[in-house]
């Protein structure tokens, strides 16, 4: 077989335009060729043209499309134009890609950028305020619902409950216990070389004490359970919504609010105070070992100094805040998984705005906390 | 060359083919020929390894025994060049469409074009218009997203990607599931089309009988982890077996075989 690249020649000597192609005409060899053909079409706009098979090895759609499209961007249709000496198979394939010569859009259809810069703004502000009325009326939803559970005991499903409890609590006590226990020696370490410079080591046991009672114990667990369970919480119901499990059971009159949703909240909110507290407490014995091994401040004179002067408000103080944070995070994770629609990118987005919201929401409620604490003078 | 040569040749050769995932069989000794040109139906009840099977000749399932030839390469044994230049002689139309989520529908089928051929921008668009619309699909649907698509649509976009790069092979699995029967019926017209003008060999895992009425020249009857007929529909449909009378002899079997009769 003659592996001859493709390429074209022009003849007038009949006094009609002869477009020639010859050669191998499929897609892998034309690339060099279209500029050509194209410059070909522009300059014999409105002409007779005719092309003439004959001498064209192989073809492929590519091909076939190239030659149509100058037939059709040259001659008008009818006179003395067309396809000469085209082999069956070739003049099947100029047949048939003839009809489907119409350019399409390639890029998403933009309209003007300065519009679409205002319409964005606008959409954003749109979407914000409609997602906190969303939020709110999920957020009444779960209410209700737990509501209407408390009223009605047999409906509250135990067993997905203690399920989630195991799954939310019980698995994440280690990487919680590690990561307290990290944090409150850190602190420790960093207060300790301040400290000293004032001959203040002692109040060590304060700083300590104090930070991880108050914030760190509750915000820490809050964060890990945020980043843990609140995302799984969405990738779970979102997943389930996209294979129209949400839908089948509503349809089979099982509540997706008591099914789903209020069992992973419950779960959330027995179990985050729980963990709230073993990471205070673990945090303290880090704080505690690097007082006593970087400072020679024993366990003894750790206790004792730790009862004197950390009163039972700065833990009540953190422990408070826990069923709160494990309600907005149970919430939104559940939400948002409510929201994923049809594609599993639409997952991937709920379940890192779960995550984002979550943690955002959590740290406002931290912030009200401390200021409204202060206030009371609690 | 290709419709020419190739014709009664074997491109694709399936050899003592096992497959299997964990201990679960799916196939054992399986032997099937894919003749150039032709278009095959592959037919068989659910859970009979249709698509696993065209999983392992794309090369998406390692078989744990037997060999798959396509073009007369053993792709899985085959250097990474050869392996290359069997993926551009081939095409692949997956149940779903399979369609990458983040890019238009045009953008989707300029995807093979843009990392195989060198081809201008300009010509590329061109191409993915062309194909777009061979497929069946409105040229409005180039801008799309894929989530934008109904699921025939999505199937139809899929197939012209499949046909981006003018393969000689094309796999198609359950083409016309989903579609609705005018749909269904241009798609059959589609493939018969693109086969006679391109000499295009076709693998089709279906469900359909109307399809495998109108467009093949063989079937093959998947069954007991092996092919257990093949050949032209009539012949196929005279087999003593009793899955393949209770499949051509049940009501939607008749039904389709009286539309081709009138």
């Amino acid at each position: 077989m003659t592996d001859s690249v493709a390429q074209f020649d022009i003849d007038m000597s009949q006094g009609v335009l002869r477009l020639i192609p010859r050669g191998d005409w499929r897609a892998r060899y034309l690339g060099k060729l279209d500029n050509h053909l194209r410059d070909f079409a522009d300059d014999s706009i409105g002409r007779d043209l005719v092309i003439d098979m004959g001498k064209v090895d192989r073809l492929d759609t590519v091909g076939a499309m190239m030659l149509q499209r100058t037939m059709h961007s040259c001659a008008e249709r009818g006179s003395a134009s067309g396809f000469v000496h085209a082999a069956s198979a070739h003049d099947a394939l100029l047949k048939q890609v003839e009809e489907h010569l119409e350019p399409c859009h390639v890029e998403p259809l933009h309209g003007n950028p300065l519009v679409a810069i205002v319409n964005r703004l606008g959409e954003g502000v749109v979407d914000t305020y409609n997602a906190a009325i969303e939020l709110l009326s999920f957020i009444g939803l779960t209410l209700a619902t737990a509501g209407r559970v408390i009223a009605n005991p047999t409906k509250m499903r135990w067993a997905a409950t203690v399920h989630h409890m195991e799954e939310a609590g019980l698995n994440a006590v280690p990487i919680v216990g590690l990561m307290s226990f990290l944090i409150g020696s850190v602190v420790a370490f960093m207060g300790a070389k301040i400290l000293k410079m004032f001959n203040a080591d002692i109040f060590t046991v304060e700083l300590v004490g104090i930070s991880v009672l108050r914030e760190f114990g509750v915000l820490l667990s809050a964060i890990l359970i945020a980043g843990r369970s609140g995302s799984a919480f969405t990738a779970q119901i979102g997943s389930m919504k996209i294979r129209e499990e949400i839908d089948a059971m509503r349809v089979l009159g099982l509540d997706p609010m008591e099914v789903l949703v209020l069992p992973r909240v419950i779960a959330l909110v027995i179990m985050l105070p729980v963990l709230a507290f073993i990471a205070a407490m673990l945090g303290i014995i880090g704080g505690g070992l690097v007082a006593w091994l970087a400072m020679d401040i024993s366990p003894a004179l750790f206790m004792v100094r730790f009862q004197e002067t950390i009163v039972m408000n700065h833990f009540w103080s953190g422990l408070i805040k826990a069923p709160f944070f494990a309600f907005v995070i149970g919430v939104i994770g559940c939400f948002q998984g409510m929201k994923v629609e049809g594609s599993a990118e639409s997952l991937g987005q709920h379940t890192t705005l779960s995550v984002v919201q979550a943690l955002f929401l959590v740290i406002v409620i931290d912030a009200f906390f401390a200021m409204f604490f202060l206030e009371i003078d609690f | 060359m290709t419709a020419a040569t190739d014709a009664f040749r074997n491109v694709i050769e399936v050899e003592g083919l096992k497959t299997q995932f964990g201990d679960f069989v799916v196939h054992d000794k399986l032997d099937l020929n894919v003749r150039g040109g032709e278009i095959l139906g592959v037919v068989g009840g659910s859970g009979t390894g249709k698509s696993v099977l065209m999983r392992a000749i794309i090369g998406l399932k390692l078989p744990s025994a037997g060999r798959v030839k396509v073009f007369g390469h053993d792709y899985y044994n085959a250097d990474d060049k050869t392996r290359q230049s069997i993926e551009q002689r081939w095409g692949v139309l997956f149940q779903g469409g399979a369609l990458f989520s983040s890019m238009t529908v045009a953008q989707n089928v300029m995807a093979p074009i843009r990392e195989h051929l060198k081809l201008p921008e300009e010509l590329a668009k061109d191409i993915a218009a062309l194909k777009i619309s061979m497929s069946g699909l409105p040229e409005e649907a180039g801008s799309k997203y894929p989530s934008e698509l109904s699921g025939g649509m999505r199937k139809r976009a899929g197939l012209a990607r499949a046909l981006a790069l003018d393969p000689e092979i094309v796999f198609l699995d359950e083409p016309t599931a989903g579609l609705d029967p005018i749909g269904a019926a241009k798609f059959d017209e589609l493939i018969v089309n693109l086969k006679e003008s391109l000499g295009l060999t076709v693998f089709m895992v279906t469900h359909d009988l109307d399809t495998l009425h109108a467009t093949c020249d063989r079937v093959a009857v998947l069954a007991e982890k092996r092919v257990i007929a093949c050949g032209p529909l009539s012949e196929v449909r005279r087999t003593d077996h009793p899955w393949i009378q209770e499949y051509f002899s049940g009501p939607r079997g008749r039904a389709a075989l009286a539309v081709e009769a009138s």
